[in-house]
């Protein structure tokens, strides 16, 4: 009991000399000396109104998207847009189980439209701000020594893909449909037998490739170029798919006159430079 | 301390002070029971059989239980000797082996994710070497396994332990008087009488290694059958369809539920 006490006086001298602006709640209340309570710092001279600005947006956006935002805050005192990124199914099922959002974009159009249908987004007002396509990435080293797209049949490569849900995911089968068409009937089957895991978003994809754990994978143009340390094989565009992103303002935003600022601004000459500086193509 | 209870009853009676306790257990225990409810009331659907037993899930069922399963018996066979050692030998550093035994139980499972694939990826500090010799372990099987390992089986561990170290010393000593060898005390008398400790620890770690989901999602990957787990079908299900991901999740919580209630009755026993 006696060294208890010692130390409970023990930490409150601490805690008093460095100047702890809670009091440490005494083991009892007669033994710990009391904590004259600190003045509050004076608070800063109201800037104008602080508004907060919620953007739920495709993983591959990420970055994008992080300087657009810095942009608009910095073009806009007093607003604060923060961000919530992941695999557009994901957003698309938290913004339908309530999340409280302003803006979404997404990278198809197949989750805008099902916020559509459940009235989450008014119809036909979403729009393709951005076009992008796909591209195959390897590590640096190329384990697997891969030289060319067919090269994704090979037997025993690893081979990492989003997640068929993932629009990425969804975009990538697209294109093996495509290539089994033009390098024959069993590449597709070929190729997904070498997949190793379906990812949950299209960043994931790209650092388990950055590890080197996969020996190739398949992410947006884009994605490529936010990771400049990997390897690519180009696809043609005849067996490319382009993916078309949509923006779009929520029904229940409690800020729709910012959100429509910031649609705006995504879509003005500046937000599309910046789209285009990350690998995106743009629509403007 | 009288005092001030006095004072307290003076104000309050002693009728309001039993709300002191209850107020606040009850406003934690609808915290904790009201999400379950929820999540069991939404998955009440015609088609929940449907979602329950299909393909994906059986297969994320079947995943889960095998790796889950072996994953225990792993810790068991491993994790016994260890808790003996840890509860009946002194030696030095002992408190830094146990603060590592402890680490997993508070580390974020993404932690845990990335620390065994840079430690046995292709390109990890021992991976490297098992790759060279032509074993993989990342998006196999037994990363799951891995996985759940590092993030479980320091429950058994410290269960088994606290088990071990309950028994009385004298009992140890008249073993030996008897004349009992090293073996022959641990197999025939410490472990008869921490058997419950060894056995809720074990389900302990079961339950855990069922539910792992961070570190498997990181270090093993997500493929039908292979990697993915319930905890991953569940995830990813509840980006396809949020009602499959429902029934597996009422599915996750029935063989939870089963499971602890076995330790309950074990911990009754001991009583």
């Amino acid at each position: 009991m006696k060294r208890l006490i010692s130390l409970t006086l023990l930490l409150s001298i601490f805690l008093t000399a460095c100047g702890a602006s809670s009091a440490p709640t005494p083991a009892s209340a007669a033994e710990a000396p009391t904590l004259a309570p600190t003045e509050a710092p004076p608070t800063a001279t109201p800037e104008p109104e602080p508004q907060t600005l919620t953007v739920f947006a495709a993983a591959s956006l990420t970055d994008a998207f992080i300087e657009i935002g810095a942009a608009f805050d910095a073009a806009n005192p007093g607003v604060t847009t923060t961000f919530n990124f992941g695999g557009s199914q994901t957003l698309r099922t938290q913004i339908e189980e309530g999340a409280p959002v302003d803006v979404f974009a997404s990278a198809n159009a197949k989750e805008m439209d099902t916020l559509v249908t459940d009235n989450f987004v008014t119809a036909d007002i979403a729009q393709v701000f951005l076009t992008n396509k796909l591209v195959v990435i390897l590590p640096a080293d190329n384990p697997a020594a891969l030289e060319k797209l067919e090269d994704l049949a090979n037997p025993g490569i690893k081979l990492v893909l989003a997640a068929e849900e993932v629009p990425v995911g969804k975009y990538s089968r697209q294109a093996f449909d495509l290539m089994d068409a033009s390098f024959g009937t069993g590449f597709k089957d070929k190729v997904l037998a070498n997949v190793v895991s379906n990812e949950d978003n299209v960043k994931q994809v790209v650092a388990k490739v950055q590890l080197g754990e996969a020996d190739a994978g398949i992410v947006y143009t884009s994605d490529a170029i936010a990771a400049p340390d990997l390897k690519t094989i180009e696809i043609p565009a005849d067996l490319n798919v382009i993916a078309k992103y949509p923006i779009a303002p929520l029904v229940n935003s409690e800020n729709t006159e910012l959100a429509a600022q910031f649609i705006e601004y995504v879509l003005s000459a500046e937000g599309q430079s910046v789209l285009a500086k990350w690998g995106f193509a743009p629509i403007k | 301390m009288t005092n001030s209870r006095k004072l307290f009853s003076r104000f309050f009676g002693e009728g309001y002070s039993k709300w002191i306790f209850l107020l606040p257990s009850l406003i934690l225990l609808a915290f904790f029971a009201l999400p379950i409810i929820a999540l069991a009331y939404r998955s009440i659907a015609p088609d929940f059989f449907e979602n329950a037993l299909s393909q994906q899930s059986f297969q994320a069922l079947k995943l889960s239980l095998v790796t889950s399963s072996i994953t225990t018996l792993i810790a068991v066979a491993l994790g016994t000797p260890l808790a003996y050692l840890l509860a009946r030998w002194k030696f030095r550093f002992k408190a830094w082996l146990e603060l590592i035994l402890d680490l997993p139980i508070v580390l974020p499972p993404s932690v845990a994710g990335l620390a065994l694939l840079i430690a046995f990826g292709r390109r990890g500090l021992f991976g490297a070497f098992l790759n060279d010799i032509g074993i993989s372990i990342p998006f196999t099987t037994t990363a799951v396994i891995m996985a759940q390992m590092f993030v479980a089986a320091p429950l058994y561990v410290r269960s088994a332990r606290i088990g071990f170290a309950h028994i009385d010393k004298q009992l140890e000593e008249s073993a030996y008087v008897e004349g009992a060898n090293q073996w022959q005390l641990f197999y025939e008398v410490m472990i008869p009488i921490a058997i419950r400790a060894l056995a809720s620890g074990a389900i302990l770690t079961w339950t855990r290694a069922l539910g792992e989901f961070g570190a498997t999602i990181l270090f093993a990957g997500n493929l039908e059958g292979v990697t993915q787990t319930m905890p991953i079908a569940i995830y990813i299900g509840f980006e396809r369809n949020l009602g499959v991901a429902m029934a597996l999740s009422v599915v996750l919580i029935l063989v939870s539920v089963i499971l602890l209630l076995i330790t309950k009755q074990l911990d009754k026993e001991e009583e």
